[in-house]
C-alpha cells in the first residue's frame, strides 16, 4: 500500500533499522530467540521486552558494511539498563575488531533507566569510552535522531561525541528533558506543557541552527537512508581526523563564544532570529527551505 | 373588525409584555447598544421570573458574558425559569439552578456538565423536561418551547444592531427566528461593534439589544481529531469500513460522528479508497461539521460538497479558501446553520455512521452512563431512518431491498452503522446484555431509558472482528447472534453460539475482514493520509491554524 | 505479571518456518510476539506473559481462536504483554503468523 512514505517517528525502531539498511543485509547480535532480557526488570515483576529495547547487529549500506543499533524509544522511553546499554557497548567494541565503514546509533531514548539507574549510569560511561574508542580507531559514529523520545540524558551525551548528527524536526536534543527541568526549576523556568516551546528549544530546528546537528532532514525512513548513505561514503574518501588537544581547545572556544552569544535566550525563536529573516516562519518552514535559508547543502 | 382584532389584550398580550419590558430598559439605554457594566440590570429589567430563557448554548459556540451576567441577577427577583437550549456546556448554566433560579430545563447536550447536572436531578433541585435531539428542541422552539427572551452570541455587530455570526452561525437563526417572532426579545453578545459587517446573518429588527462582551465568545475545538492518536485497530475498522460497507452500499452522501472512528476513514479515502478505485464514487457529499481530518480527501478531489452544523476553530481560512466545497457566503466566510444540517443529515444522506459507549443484543446503542446525564445532541437525528423521505438513491434502495425483503412497494432505508471497538480503556466492553441507560433512568425519574440510536434503526455494527449486517437477519435470534458474532471476547462475544454464528457467515450476514479481501497486516498508520496535525496543515497548504493545545511546533 | 503456557492442537503450517519473526513493541496497551519453530509439529505453543492480572479465560479464548484459525502447528510464541486488548492481541498474533508463514489461506 503506498500512502505517505514510512515515517521515521512512527516506525519501531527494527522497522527503522531494517528500512534504513540494504535489503536482507541485516544480522542481529544477541536476537530475541537469546532471550538477553533485564534481571532488573524481572526483580521488579514489570513487562520485559525479548531484546531489552534494543536492536543491533551488521549490516551494509550502499554496499558499505556498517554497524548499527536501534533504541526503541516505546520500551520505557528507550531508556539505557544493563543489557541494553552492554549491547550497544558490545556492537562498538566489535567495530575496533570489525573496522567497519561506520557505526550508525539510532537513538530514541531519554536517558538512563530508572528501574535500574546504577547499571545505567555505567553502561552510559561505558557507552563514551566506547564511542571515543571507535572513532580513534578511525571509525566514524553517526547518530540518527528522530524518534518519540528524542536523545536526552546519558543518550544525549553520546549523541553529541558522534561525529554527525543527523537530526528531524521531530527529533528532540538535550541533557535534562523539558519534565525534569520544570520539576527541578519550576515551571517558569520551562513549561513542558507548552510543545510548541519544548521543540523550538530541544527541536531538530533550533539544534541544526545552533550546529549541534549536522544535518536536518525529514521524518522520513528514506531520508534519513540517503543521509547516511552520503554520510559514510564522505568518510570513506575524507577518513577521521584524529582528535588532539589543540582541536578539543579550539571546540570549547566555539561553545564558550556560543554560549555567550545566547546567553539571554529563553526561546528557540530568539535563535532563529539572528539566523533568518523571518524567525516566525522557522516552526512551518519545510525541511528543504530551512536548509536552503540556514545556507546549507546536504 | 381590525379595531376589534387588535384591542388591548385580546390578541397581542405578548407584544405588550414585550412593550412592557422594553419600557423597563429604558433607562439603560436609548438606543440598541448596551454596555456590558449594565448587562445585570438589563437582564432584570426585560427577563421575568416563570420566563422560558434560552442561553445561546451550543455544541461550539457559547454566550458566556452573558450566562455568567445572568448568574448574577438578584435571585429573589428572577426565579422558576425554564431553559430551553441545546447544550448546557458552561458551569454557569449549572450555577443558575444550584442558586435555585431554574426550575426547569428541556435540553439536548450537557457534555462536560453531565455529572453535576446528574446530582442536581438526583437531589430533585431541577426537573427535566426532556433530553431531545437538536433538531427536535428546534422545533418545540416553534410550537410550545418558544423562548421568551434569547441571549445569543455573534461575531460582530454593527451599529444598526444588526448581526453577523461568521462560520459559528450554529443554532442562532432558529433561536432568534422562534424569538424575536413570538413577542419574545433577543439579547446579543458580540465580540466587536463595526460600522460595517462583512455580511448580516441576523437583521437588526430581530434583536433588541446588543452588548461587547469584555472578551470574545467562547468556542470548543471540539470536532479536532490529532491523526497521532488513531490506532492501528481503527485503521483495520476504517478498512472495513470504506471496504465492506462505503464500496458495498456505493455511499455517496453521508454525515460522520466525531471520533477517532470516523477520522480514520477519513484519512484512509486518500490512500486505501483511492487505491480501491473508490474516488467520485463514495463521499462525495457531506452533512459534516469542517473536520480537519477531511481535509487530505478534499484536497484529493474526492469530495464535492460539505455543510456544517458548526465550524472548527482553526478552519476559518481553509473553508473560506475552499467555496466550492464549503457554503462561504459573498463576504467569503463560511456560514453554518446547525438546524438545516441536521435536517440534511436526516433527510438528505443515505448513511449515518459513528461510535458509541455501549450496545445491547437488540442493538440499541447509548453513550449514557450511570451518575452523568449527558444528551445525544445531533447523533439521534443522524442514526435514524428518514421514514418522510421519498426520494430514491442505490444505497437506499438496496438497504431497503435487504431489510424490508420482497414487498411490492418500493421503500429504500437509511444505512444507520456504529463503528465500535468490542473493549474500550480499561476492558470495559462496550457490547453488554443491559444498557446502563436503564439504572439511569431509573435513578434520575426519565420516563425514557437514553438510547441514543434504537434498535429498529441500527443496519449495521463495525468492529474489529468485522461486520454484522442486521438488515439480511429474519428473526430476532439471528439479530443476537449476528451482534455476538461480531463482539470479540466480551462476555456477549464469548456466549455467541457458535454453529449459528458460522451460518451467519456463510450467509455474508457476518463478514470478517478475509472475507472482504482485507489483510489484517495491512491495517498499519502508514495507511493514514495525515499522521499528525502538522500533517495536516501541510496538506492545507498552510490555510489549516490549528489550535495552540494541538501544535507542538 | 501472570504468567501461562498453553498447548493448543493446530495444524501444521504450510511452509517451514525459515526464520524467527519479532513483531510489536513492549509498550502500554501493546505487546510483542515472538513466533519460532517447534519440534511439535501438530501442536502449538504460547507463552504468555502479561501486566494484566485475572484475563485469563479471554487469552485462552483469543489463543484458542488463533490456533484454529490459522495452521500453527509446529509453531511456538512467546508474548510479552503491557495491556493490550484482545483486538490488539488478535490482530498482532495475524501479523506475526502472516510474516513467519506468508498469506493465511
Amino acid at each position: 500500500m503506498s500512502g505517505l512514505q514510512i515515517s521515521f517517528l512512527e516506525a519501531s525502531a527494527r522497522k527503522r533499522l531494517i528500512g534504513l539498511v540494504d535489503a536482507n543485509s541485516f544480522t542481529e547480535f544477541c536476537p530475541p530467540e537469546m532471550r538477553k532480557t533485564s534481571p532488573h526488570l524481572a526483580l521488579l515483576d514489570i513487562p520485559l521486552a525479548l531484546d531489552d529495547g534494543v536492536i543491533v547487529g551488521a549490516a551494509t549500506l550502499a554496499g558499505h558494511s556498517i554497524l548499527i543499533a536501534a533504541q526503541e524509544g516505546r520500551f520505557y522511553g528507550g531508556a539505557v539498563g544493563e543489557v541494553h546499554g552492554a549491547k550497544i557497548c558490545g556492537l562498538l567494541g566489535k567495530a575496533l575488531t570489525d573496522r567497519p565503514s561506520a557505526v550508525l546509533l539510532l537513538v530514541d531514548s531519554g536517558g538512563v533507566r530508572l528501574h535500574e539507574a546504577n547499571a545505567g549510569l555505567i553502561a552510559i560511561s561505558e557507552l563514551v569510552r566506547s564511542v571515543l574508542d571507535v572513532q580513534a580507531a578511525g571509525i566514524p559514529v553517526f547518530a540518527l535522531v528522530g524518534g518519540s523520545c528524542g536523545a536526552f540524558g546519558g543518550m544525549g551525551i553520546v549523541t553529541r561525541l558522534c561525529d554527525e548528527v543527523v537530526m528531524s524536526e521531530q527529533g528532540r536534543l538535550g541533557l535534562s528533558g523539558p519534565e525534569v527541568i520544570e520539576t527541578v526549576k519550576g515551571v517558569e523556568e520551562f513549561d513542558s506543557r507548552d510543545r510548541a516551546l519544548v521543540w523550538r528549544v530541544t527541536g531538530g530546528k533550533l539544534r541544526r541552527a545552533v550546529g549541534e546537528a549536522t544535518q536536518l532532514v525529514d521524518d522520513l525512513i528514506p531520508a534519513f537512508r540517503s543521509i547516511a548513505i552520503k554520510l559514510t561514503e564522505k568518510y570513506q574518501s575524507q577518513p577521521l581526523a584524529s582528535i588532539d588537544l589543540d582541536s578539543l581547545l579550539e571546540k570549547q572556544a566555539e561553545l564558550v563564544k556560543r554560549r555567550a552569544r545566547f546567553e539571554r535566550a529563553r526561546d528557540g525563536l530568539e535563535i532563529w532570529q539572528e539566523v533568518f529573516s523571518e524567525p516566525s516562519c522557522v516552526p512551518d518552514m519545510t525541511v528543504a527551505d530551512f536548509n536552503r535559508q540556514l545556507g546549507v547543502q546536504a | 373588525m381590525t379595531t376589534a382584532d387588535t384591542s388591548v389584550g385580546r390578541w397581542n398580550k405578548l407584544a405588550i409584555s414585550r412593550a412592557e419590558r422594553l419600557a423597563r430598559a429604558k433607562r439603560l439605554t436609548s438606543g440598541r447598544i448596551v454596555s456590558a457594566d449594565k448587562i445585570v440590570e438589563l437582564l432584570e429589567a426585560v427577563i421575568e421570573s416563570g420566563d422560558r430563557v434560552c442561553i445561546e448554548g451550543n455544541n461550539q459556540k457559547q454566550a458566556d458574558f452573558l450566562a455568567r451576567s445572568l448568574v448574577k441577577t438578584n435571585p429573589d427577583r428572577l426565579r422558576d425559569l425554564h431553559l430551553v437550549q441545546s447544550v448546557l456546556a458552561l458551569p454557569e448554566h449549572i450555577d443558575l439552578i444550584e442558586r435555585g433560579q431554574v426550575s426547569r430545563i428541556d435540553f439536548s447536550f450537557s457534555g462536560p456538565q453531565a455529572a453535576r447536572l446528574a446530582r442536581l436531578v438526583e437531589s430533585k433541585k431541577i426537573t427535566i423536561g426532556a433530553i431531545h435531539t437538536y433538531l427536535e428542541l428546534f422545533a418545540r422552539y416553534f410550537v410550545d418551547l418558544t423562548p421568551r427572551v434569547a441571549l445569543i452570541a455573534a461575531q460582530a455587530a454593527d451599529r444598526e444592531g444588526n448581526l453577523y455570526t461568521g462560520p459559528n452561525t450554529e443554532d442562532t437563526p432558529a433561536i432568534v427566528e422562534a424569538t424575536a417572532f413570538k413577542g419574545g426579545i433577543v439579547i446579543a453578545q458580540v465580540n466587536e461593534i463595526v460600522d460595517k459587517l462583512p455580511r448580516v446573518d441576523i437583521p437588526a429588527d430581530w434583536v433588541n439589544f446588543v452588548v461587547q462582551a469584555p472578551t470574545p465568545n467562547y468556542i470548543e475545538p471540539l470536532f479536532t481529531r490529532d491523526p497521532a492518536q488513531i490506532s492501528e485497530i481503527q485503521v483495520l475498522m476504517g478498512m472495513i469500513a470504506i471496504k465492506g460497507l462505503y464500496a458495498e452500499y456505493g455511499i455517496k452522501r453521508l454525515n460522520h460522528g466525531i471520533g477517532f472512528d470516523t477520522a480514520a476513514i477519513e484519512l484512509l479515502l486518500p490512500t486505501y479508497a483511492a487505491e480501491l478505485g473508490l474516488k467520485g464514487k463514495i463521499c462525495t457529499h457531506w452533512a459534516l461539521n469542517p473536520h480537519p481530518t477531511l481535509i487530505p480527501a478534499i484536497e484529493a478531489g474526492f469530495v464535492e460538497s460539505v455543510h456544517c452544523f458548526g465550524s472548527e476553530v482553526g478552519m476559518e481560512r481553509y473553508t473560506a479558501a475552499r467555496p466550492d466545497i464549503f457554503f462561504v457566503g459573498g463576504d467569503g466566510t463560511m456560514r453554518s446553520n446547525r438546524a438545516f444540517s441536521q435536517a440534511a443529515g436526516h433527510y438528505a444522506c443515505d448513511l449515518f455512521i459513528g461510535s458509541t459507549l455501549q450496545i445491547d443484543l437488540q442493538a440499541n446503542s447509548s453513550t449514557a452512563t450511570k451518575g452523568r446525564i449527558a444528551g445525544f445532541g445531533g447523533a439521534p437525528n443522524m442514526g435514524a431512518d428518514a421514514r418522510g423521505r421519498r426520494h430514491a438513491s442505490p444505497a437506499w434502495l438496496r438497504a431497503g431491498k435487504e431489510g424490508r425483503g420482497n414487498i411490492e412497494m418500493p421503500r429504500g432505508q437509511k444505512l444507520v452503522v456504529q463503528i465500535v471497538e468490542t473493549f474500550r480503556e480499561h476492558m470495559h466492553p462496550t457490547f453488554v446484555e443491559r444498557l446502563d441507560a436503564w439504572e439511569l433512568a431509573a435513578t434520575a425519574n426519565m420516563e425514557l431509558p437514553p438510547v441514543m440510536i434504537y434498535g429498529e434503526d441500527m443496519t449495521h455494527i463495525i468492529t474489529e472482528e468485522g461486520i454484522a449486517n442486521l438488515l439480511l437477519c429474519t428473526t430476532p435470534q439471528e439479530r443476537e447472534q449476528a451482534i455476538r458474532g461480531v463482539a470479540g471476547y466480551t462476555p456477549v462475544g464469548m456466549a455467541r453460539d457458535k454453529r449459528m454464528v458460522e451460518n451467519l457467515r456463510d450467509r455474508g450476514i457476518i463478514r470478517r475482514p478475509e472475507d472482504m479481501g482485507i489483510r489484517k497486516r495491512d491495517a498499519t498508520r502508514d495507511l493514514l493520509a495525515a499522521r499528525s496535525i502538522k500533517d495536516l496543515v501541510h496538506a492545507s497548504g498552510g490555510l489549516y491554524e490549528p489550535p495552540k493545545q494541538f501544535r507542538n511546533w | 505479571m501472570e504468567k501461562f503456557t498453553l498447548a493448543l492442537p493446530s495444524s501444521s503450517p504450510p511452509l517451514e518456518v525459515i526464520r524467527s519473526t519479532i513483531c510489536g513493541v513492549v509498550s502500554s496497551g501493546n505487546l510483542e510476539i515472538l513466533v519460532e519453530s517447534n519440534p511439535k509439529s501438530d501442536v502449538c505453543t504460547l507463552v504468555v506473559n502479561t501486566s494484566a492480572h485475572g484475563f485469563r479465560e479471554i487469552w485462552e479464548a483469543v489463543l484458542h481462536d488463533f490456533a484454529l484459525r490459522h495452521p500453527a502447528g509446529g509453531l511456538g510464541f512467546t508474548i510479552n504483554d503491557a495491556g493490550a486488548t484482545p483486538a490488539v492481541v488478535s490482530l498482532r498474533l495475524d501479523q506475526a503468523f502472516e510474516i513467519c508463514c506468508g498469506e493465511a489461506k
